[in-house]
């Protein structure tokens, strides 16, 4: 359809018209001619399930406007109809769900913010089974029942728990909500870009193009983002001024061109300035296929934008506030300003009969250019109690009449749309008005969210009744945004920021600001956030239930909340907030503007960080090793590690339990690479690691390791690892997997910091060492044809640098399995063939892989702690029955191991435990405590760490910390469980070859 | 996210490449064993928290991996100073 000619368009209008004879005239609100749309290409599309034509340029709002339909969702709550109230990004009703092909699907969607395009599907949200014929609208009978607070209510007390889990809670979900999330995986592609610039202005209004051109012409490099498909801000409704001698609307399409023409700009259309982080941080959103019928494959969906500026100019515009009156939701209530954008930019009449109602002049030229369109302007309503000044002048020349003083004081629904509104006179007299749309105008609220996400003061300022952003250093607030009132001043202001010289502006008929008012909010019904179904009355409640802060009112009555982020509401809840609680306004203030301006789409904040680039992983050198043998792997941080190695039908249990049988009954190997390495040199490296770990470490031979154990300052627990005497000089320090960075950044800052007097070098070696473990009786044999150097007596905790298979090798006699053990050190390219001769020598002794779990398990039958698992931050050395370096002089941590809390009696110490029925396997993390069935609130003693089933033992076991454990060796205690306590005997964590004849076998 | 200056690397570098390292100027005693509990537990764990000028530490951990010492305003997040660290807090 796009590029059809108006003839064919007006074939398919006929089609269309014949198909739904009696429903709707296609197109049959829009105007003759006027509007920035291109009448010669319809565009078809559908929404809720029927046909209907626009234009090209038309936004669905718009389209949907020009079929005339008002009606385009249900409320949050109470599922009261509602209609499209704005043009803008404010909307906080008019929200759909945007389907396309391969499983596209978009919900919460502002039909005033999405572009036409041909074959565009839309459905309308939280309702069922139509919007038409709506059951949740039965909420709205229950309304009274439904105040705010209702949901924190319902949760009060254990009866009301109950209440809420089993009634309340599921009927609420399914009755409450906007759209659906998707179910299908995203198909489309976000792409993510950085850029710098001199000068970023956002809105690309007049003051903003002001500024554009003043900092362009000055040569500086300037990005100008509007959240519109059109830049043009409210330039491209203005059809009354000349500026610089041209109609407005000339001097905006001069203006475009020549910063287009200027390479040292760039203007972006479609990109919402959506976050305004420190140091001039900005974040973009940049939609750039969501409005074309055919997207195609060579564009992203979006584009995310972080942008650092030299200099940030906001020139975002002020909101349309509606007024507070009973029934203010219905469809057909419409913001007097968006009533004239859809006018004059859509050529779109929003009625055909309408009523004004507004405490702003701003309404008054939406009554002029609508009568002047042929709409027939019954009667202008002036909350204010008068009426003067040009602007009513001339709306009173074009014979409409203005009533002051008055009041609206209801509105009648006929099908589900607005047909009759109820004014009061300033004399009490009331009358009833057939119309078919009632704009409305509450002043401007000046749009401050860029400003306050950088920390601008905000001012309260009686004129416009809101908040006007004050100024940082680096970011500007420019234009209506900043208080600006007419298009003079907000050129001015844009010229001004870079000394230029604004444009001259005549014939334009001036705006004063308004500061709105609460006239109307007394009574029932009156919405004050259309999105949460938030009512005066509930902000009163609110305040009446001793809710002071705004903050805490907007989240005990959700104003605020939701898509629209309370944009054309939050000053009247502020408003009320203030005169509920006897306060001015200033003194209430505002609740926090966050990030973002608009929602932001998943796809847009990931990009390119999806699938195998979500979350990158490790793999050790000898990971392919591993999957040839079919391991099953698990996730440690980023590393993949084998898990264990299944042989065809084995589960994991029996997996691991002969990978353990065999590993101590012949030989094991496994992959220990992912263990952090650092290398540590100098004439003072003893010294320094002897400073750093509570082992005595000056005294070690070169030749020989060291298990060693790292503190915090605070005394506890933070790694361990081996400690290898390599020279005089030279240590090779392994440190947890998980711990690697941390440890060597705890490294570098004693080094840095504390000591830097000492001479000693740090590098981190864990990529370029990878490990291969062998243990088991047989661990020797394996190793000893391979090694060019005689290791038959190399005793447990030495370290020797030989060739091992041809690959240079640091050989380490360490054991975390309890058998006679080593751990060969290769540099990672040597690794892979070092392991198939280790695996062909292996496999003819009869040993087996091993995995982690294996691995852990032979720790734990030998009481070797793991970091994370036995430690949790608050386990000193002592808790866990390791030295604590007594005789050694000051190290980190050595000082807290003698704080009073440190040396008290009941501290949770590390125990092995056992359960009377060898066959159950406790939980780990279930708690320790003296009674089968302790009643509510006992006081655990503690908590089991590790639980495994042990196949040298042939029965589970399990570490535990104890309170006092190392006294209560032999008890009785039960570790809780959902079944009821489980009976224990409190023993030594040492469960296989406590005096350690295997290891040094 | 910050832009922070390297004293060392003296170049305006973003947030990622730096860690956060705790409240500046924080002495370790020389010999912790003479130190009183009292005066132990307010080295290890008392911290100002104050709303305007902090005094903090800053590792370069992806760049020249070297600490220093910056003063930030808490509220603006304004970062005023950044020196080597073992200098003194600047007026």
């Amino acid at each position: 359809m796009i590029g059809a000619s108006r003839q064919e368009g007006m074939m398919q209008r006929l089609l269309v018209g014949r198909m739904f004879q009696g429903r709707l005239v296609p197109d049959s609100m829009r105007t003759e001619a006027g509007g920035r749309i291109d009448r010669a290409r319809d565009l078809r599309f559908r929404f809720d399930g029927v046909d209907y034509l626009g234009c090209e340029g038309d936004t669905l709002a718009s389209a949907l406007l020009a079929n005339g339909i008002h009606l385009v969702g249900r409320s949050f709550k109470y599922h009261r109809p509602r209609g499209i109230l704005s043009a803008g990004a404010e909307e906080p009703n008019a929200l759909v769900t945007l389907r396309r092909d391969g499983g596209r699907t978009t919900p919460n969607l502002r039909a005033t913010q999405i572009e036409l395009y041909e074959g565009l599907e839309a459905t309308s949200q939280n309702r069922w089974p139509s919007l038409s014929t709506d059951f949740g609208a039965l909420a709205s009978l229950a309304a009274p029942l439904l105040p705010a607070g209702f949901f924190y209510k319902t949760m009060l007390g254990p009866r009301g728990w109950k209440l809420w889990h089993r009634l309340f809670e599921p009927l609420l979900r399914r009755g409450a909500g906007l759209g659906h999330a998707p179910t299908q995986p995203d198909p489309d592609r976000y792409a993510r870009y950085h850029d710098h610039c001199d000068v970023l202005i956002v809105g690309a209004g007049p003051a903003g193009l002001a500024a554009a051109l003043a900092a362009g012409r000055e040569g500086q490099r300037v990005i100008l983002c509007d959240e519109q498909a059109e830049p043009g801000g409210t330039l491209l409704t203005e059809i009354r001024a000349l500026v610089d001698g041209i109609p407005a609307r000339e001097f905006l399409a001069r203006s475009l061109a020549e910063l287009s023409a200027m390479p040292n700009v760039r203007v972006m259309p479609r990109t919402t300035a959506f976050g305004l982080y420190p140091h001039n941080h900005a974040g973009l959103a940049e939609r750039v296929t969501d409005h074309l019928a055919a997207p195609g494959q060579d564009l992203p969906r979006e584009r995310l934008w972080q942008i650092r500026a030299a200099r940030v100019v906001l020139a975002t515009g002020a909101i349309e506030r509606p007024l507070l009156f009973p029934n203010n939701d219905r469809p057909g209530v419409m913001l007097a300003g968006a009533a004239r954008d859809y006018l004059l930019r859509y050529g779109v009449k929003v009625g055909n009969h309408v009523v004004i109602a507004t405490a702003c002049d701003s309404a008054y030229l939406t009554a002029l250019d609508l009568a002047a369109a042929g709409v027939e302007v019954k009667v202008v309503l002036d909350l204010r109690s008068s009426a003067e000044g040009p602007l009513p002048e001339a709306v009173r020349k074009a014979g409409i009449p203005i009533l002051t003083g008055g009041r609206v004081l209801g509105t009648h629904l006929r099908r589900l749309r607005l047909d009759s509104v109820l004014l009061g006179r300033a004399d009490g007299r009331t009358r009833w008005f057939d119309c078919d749309a009632l704009l409305v105008s509450n002043g401007h609220t000046p749009t401050a969210h860029l400003a306050a996400h950088a920390r601008a003061p905000m001012h309260w300022n009686d004129t416009w009744g809101a908040f006007l952003p004050g100024s940082i250093e680096g970011v500007a607030s420019i234009g209506a945004c900043a208080g600006a009132t007419t298009l003079a001043e907000a050129l001015a202001q844009g010229a001004a920021l870079f000394a230029a010289v604004p444009p001259p502006v005549e014939a334009e008929l001036p705006i004063a600001p308004a500061p709105g008012t609460l006239q109307g909010a007394e009574t029932g019904c009156v919405f004050v956030d259309l999105q949460n179904d938030v009512t005066a009355q509930d902000i009163r409640m609110a305040v009446g239930e001793g809710f002071r802060s705004v903050e805490h009112v907007k989240r005990y009555t959700a104003g605020g909340l939701g898509t629209d982020q309370g944009k054309t509401g939050n000053m009247a809840l502020f408003a009320l907030t203030a005169a509920a609680s006897g306060l001015a306004p200033a003194q209430v203030g505002t609740t926090t503007f966050r990030p973002p301006y608009t929602p932001v789409t998943f796809g847009t904040l990931a990009g390119p960080a999806r699938g195998d680039l979500f979350d990158p992983v490790r793999t050790t050198p000898l990971h392919d090793k591993a999957v040839a043998e079919a391991a099953v792997f698990e996730d440690v941080g980023p590393w993949k590690r084998a898990r264990y190695f299944p042989r065809k039908g084995e589960t994991m249990h029996e997996a691991v339990a002969r990978e353990v049988a065999a590993t101590r009954a012949t030989a094991g190997m496994f992959d220990a690479s992912t263990l952090g390495k650092i290398e540590v040199m100098g004439p003072d490296a003893a010294e320094f690691l002897n400073r750093l770990y509570v082992n005595a470490l000056t005294g070690l031979k070169p030749g020989s390791c060291r298990y060693a154990v790292m503190l915090s300052e605070a005394g506890f627990v933070m790694d361990d690892g081996i400690v290898a005497r390599l020279a005089e000089n030279h240590f090779h320090v392994t440190t947890t997997t998980g711990g690697a960075a941390r440890v060597l950044h705890h490294m570098e800052d004693y080094r840095q910091t504390e000591w830097p007097d000492l001479r000693v070098w740090l590098t981190s070696t864990t990529e370029h060492w990878a490990v291969i473990a062998l243990q088991g009786p047989k661990a020797r044999e394996i190793l000893i044809p391979l090694c060019e150097a005689d290791i038959s007596a190399l005793p447990h905790m030495a370290v020797r640098d030989l060739t091992i298979a041809g690959a240079p090798a640091r050989l380490m006699r360490v054991s975390f399995t309890g058998e006679l053990g080593f751990e060969v050190n290769v540099p990672a390219r040597h690794a892979p063939p070092l392991w198939d001769a280790l695996r062909a020598r292996l496999a003819a002794i009869g040993g087996t892989l091993y995995g982690t779990e294996a691995m852990h398990v032979m720790r734990a039958e030998k009481g070797y702690i793991i970091i994370g698992q036995e430690t949790d931050g608050t386990v000193t050395p002592g808790d866990l029955g390791l030295p604590e370096g007594r005789a050694k002089p000051d190290f980190v941590g050595k000082r807290s191991l003698t704080r009073p809390d440190m040396l008290l009696p009941d501290r949770r110490q590390l125990v092995g435990l056992l359960t009377e029925n060898p066959a159950v396997m406790l939980e780990e993390g279930a708690q320790l405590v003296t009674e089968a069935s302790p009643p509510p609130g006992t006081p655990a003693l503690g908590h089991v760490t590790s639980a495994y089933h042990s196949p040298a033992l042939g029965r589970s076991i399990a570490l535990a910390l104890l309170a006092g454990g190392r006294t209560r060796l032999g008890q009785r205690l039960f570790v809780a469980g959902p079944r009821g306590g489980i009976a224990v005997t409190v023993a030594p964590p040492v469960f296989l070859d406590p005096e350690g004849a295997r290891l040094h076998g | 996210m910050l832009i922070i200056r390297c004293p060392y690397c003296e170049a305006n570098r973003p947030e990622p490449e730096f860690r956060h390292a705790g409240a500046a100027h924080i002495v370790r005693p020389l010999d912790p064993s003479a130190t009183t509990d009292a005066e132990w537990a307010e080295f290890l764990y008392h911290r100002d928290n104050p709303r305007g000028t902090v005094a903090e530490r800053w590792r370069h951990i992806h760049g020249c991996g070297r600490f220093f010492n910056a003063l930030r305003d808490t509220v603006s997040d304004r970062i005023l100073s950044t020196y080597p660290a073992g200098q003194g807090r600047p007026e």
